[in-house]
């Protein structure tokens, strides 16, 4: 199963989504989600540690003993963010102003040494490489969803100041609803709390009706 | 088990029913408040009316919907039981009785949805789901949740008419400024905050005469302070609610009140600028003593009241916001359960420290 490929992509997608299924990260998840750009933003910056921790981890996990394992990772996870946090700091320093410390706790983002002690240290480099590539993208598709609805509610904007993200070319994403002044609420934690609620209950909804819809489809067969 | 075990009814004394029910208990702590909100009526003119009756319809809406989406098949009866529609009552006293439609269906939205519903109904609330609107609405949107307009009673000319009632509610066009008005707490925060003491700053309007009538600007809930406490007398009296968390809540509310305005008057409000000002009244009768929310022991109750009206005037002394009663209730419903584990009510046949008390040899055995 572990190689593959197509199910690792769906398992870190949809089915063990980092904020979704597995509920981790949640301090990111609340801080930076208060705009579809930062959720973005922090979810590439997390994806990019994800693929090459994993890819590093896998490659070493023959040679590190299990005693110390754990420190060896952090080291290794420790050195990525921090190049991730220079080059952010280098190219991208606007967003590198609105994420700063959200950038360096990558490290103790428990996503990540949760995926190499969950899966780099069992698997292939390969397998890890999409695994580490699924998990984050599944990370940032749901950090820019919540950090989107929560704009869009707070302060009645879509990927405002995508173009410090993404350049000038991508500036058409902007979008401002006028007139609403926006519910500050949503822009603060409770905010964040309760649109992660809804969305939970909303995945869960989803997941109940595809579950009935394929027993049906099994007896239909059956019968 | 057969139909005869289920109908047989036990009248022994843990099986006898009071003859009370949810719906009998919300419909009398309705009838308290109607007075108090007539009387809104009159003061705030029809906007005011059409807020009140938007937020119990949004609330009743919201119900509906949850319990729908949650496949209760008996919607109708728990739609009915009354305790959304007094959410949506209570949350309706607490608001600007200008404020434009859309609060009431946001906050009836926060109230049901969010305050009730997702912690699984009615009784399983942690917060006080008209409180919890109420905070939510005032942080999301402090401009509209603090237009506090001068009362126009219905009787006089510049009361807008009906259709100038609808009109006001459903543009929410900023109100002309000879209407807006603060209320009193707010004014004299503002008024402070410039260096202006209250001696100064509280000179001619807010006299503590008006504030016992009510015709100052305000919720419906702040308007008449002695309408509001008729209504929790009689809802004392015929045992809705106990005399403890009221008398508790204005007693941590007064005291520290007293000893500020005795030590300072010109920055510490006076007691009767406390009590009836703000929600204190409405609180201490109809917030504070949700039977969900509230501790269960008489004692328990006492030390909730004092905690909601002390941080009340914490709040109201040093806080950001002018009025803190529902921020004191939500942080007292919050540390509910914590009273509630420490102060136990005694248990039949021990005594308080759980030891089993000495029964008296009975002869013959």
């Amino acid at each position: 199963m572990s190689d593959n490929y197509g199910n690792i992509m769906k398992e870190g997608l949809w089915e063990q989504n980092v904020v979704f299924a597995q509920l981790l990260a949640m301090c990111p998840t609340m801080a930076v989600t208060t705009s579809g750009t930062n959720g973005l933003g922090m979810g590439l910056a997390t994806t990019a540690v994800l693929v090459v921790s994993n890819i590093l981890v896998s490659m070493i996990r023959h040679t590190v003993s299990s005693q110390v394992r754990i420190p060896v990772f952090v080291v290794l996870i420790a050195t990525l963010v921090t190049v991730v946090d220079m080059a952010m700091n280098a190219w991208l320093h606007e967003l590198y102003k609105v994420l700063g410390l959200f950038i360096a706790l990558i490290v103790v983002n428990c996503a990540i040494l949760g995926r190499a002690e969950a899966f780099a240290v069992k698997n292939g480099v390969g397998a890890s490489a999409v695994d580490g590539l699924a998990m984050g993208l599944g990370f940032t598709g749901a950090l820019t969803f919540i950090g989107l609805i929560r704009e869009f509610l707070g302060s009645g904007t879509l990927f405002a100041q995508a173009s410090n993200l993404l350049g000038p070319s991508f500036a058409f994403l902007e979008m401002k609803l006028p007139g609403y002044g926006g519910a500050l609420l949503m822009i603060l934690p409770p905010g964040g709390f309760a649109i992660l609620g809804f969305l939970l209950a909303g995945k869960r909804v989803m997941e109940r009706r595809l579950d009935e819809r394929k027993a049906e489809k099994a007896q239909l067969a059956a019968a | 088990m057969n139909s005869a075990a289920i109908t047989a009814q036990p009248i022994a004394s843990p099986h006898a029913h009071g003859g009370n029910s949810v719906t009998r208990t919300m419909f009398r702590v309705q009838m308290a408040l109607v007075p108090a909100t007539l009387y809104g009526f009159w003061l705030f003119g029809w906007p005011s009316f059409f807020l009140w009756l938007l937020t119990i319809l949004s609330c009743l809406g919201f119900e509906a919907l949850a319990l729908k989406m949650m496949g209760v098949t008996r919607i109708k009866r728990t739609l009915f039981d009354g305790s959304a529609l007094l959410t949506g009552w209570l949350l309706a006293m607490t608001l600007p009785p200008w404020a434009p439609w859309w609060v009431a269906v946001v906050g009836g939205f926060i109230a049901i949805v969010i305050g009730k519903q997702v912690f699984g109904g009615v009784g399983q609330n942690v917060f006080n789901p008209a409180m919890v609107a109420r905070v939510a609405l005032l942080v999301s949107f402090p401009v509209p949740l603090t237009m506090w307009v001068s009362p126009l009673p219905l009787t006089s000319l510049a009361a807008p008419d009906f259709i100038d009632g609808l009109r006001i509610f459903l543009t929410s066009l900023p109100q002309p400024d000879a209407m807006a008005s603060a209320s009193l707490l707010g004014h004299a925060k503002t008024e402070l905050s410039r260096g202006i003491d209250l001696f100064h700053s509280l000179a001619g309007e807010h006299a503590p005469a008006l504030s016992w009538i009510g015709a100052r600007s305000g919720s419906l809930g702040e308007s008449a302070s002695l309408l509001i406490l008729a209504g929790g007398i009689y809802l004392i009296g015929v045992g809705i609610i106990s005399w403890h968390t009221p008398a508790a809540v204005l007693a941590g509310l007064a005291i520290p009140a007293a000893i500020g305005h005795a030590v300072d008057p010109g920055h510490y409000l006076s007691v009767s600028a406390h009590m009836l000002s703000g929600a204190a009244m409405l609180g201490a009768f109809f917030i504070a003593t949700d039977y969900v929310t509230s501790p269960n022991t008489p004692a328990g109750q006492i030390v909730f009241g004092l905690g909601v009206g002390f941080m009340t005037w914490v709040i109201r002394t040093w806080g950001g916001y002018p009025e803190g009663m529902a921020f004191a209730v939500l942080l007292m419903n919050a540390l509910t359960p914590v009273i509630d584990r420490f102060i136990k009510p005694r248990i039949l046949g021990r005594d308080r420290k759980g030891k089993p008390l000495d029964i008296p040899e009975s002869k013959g055995a």
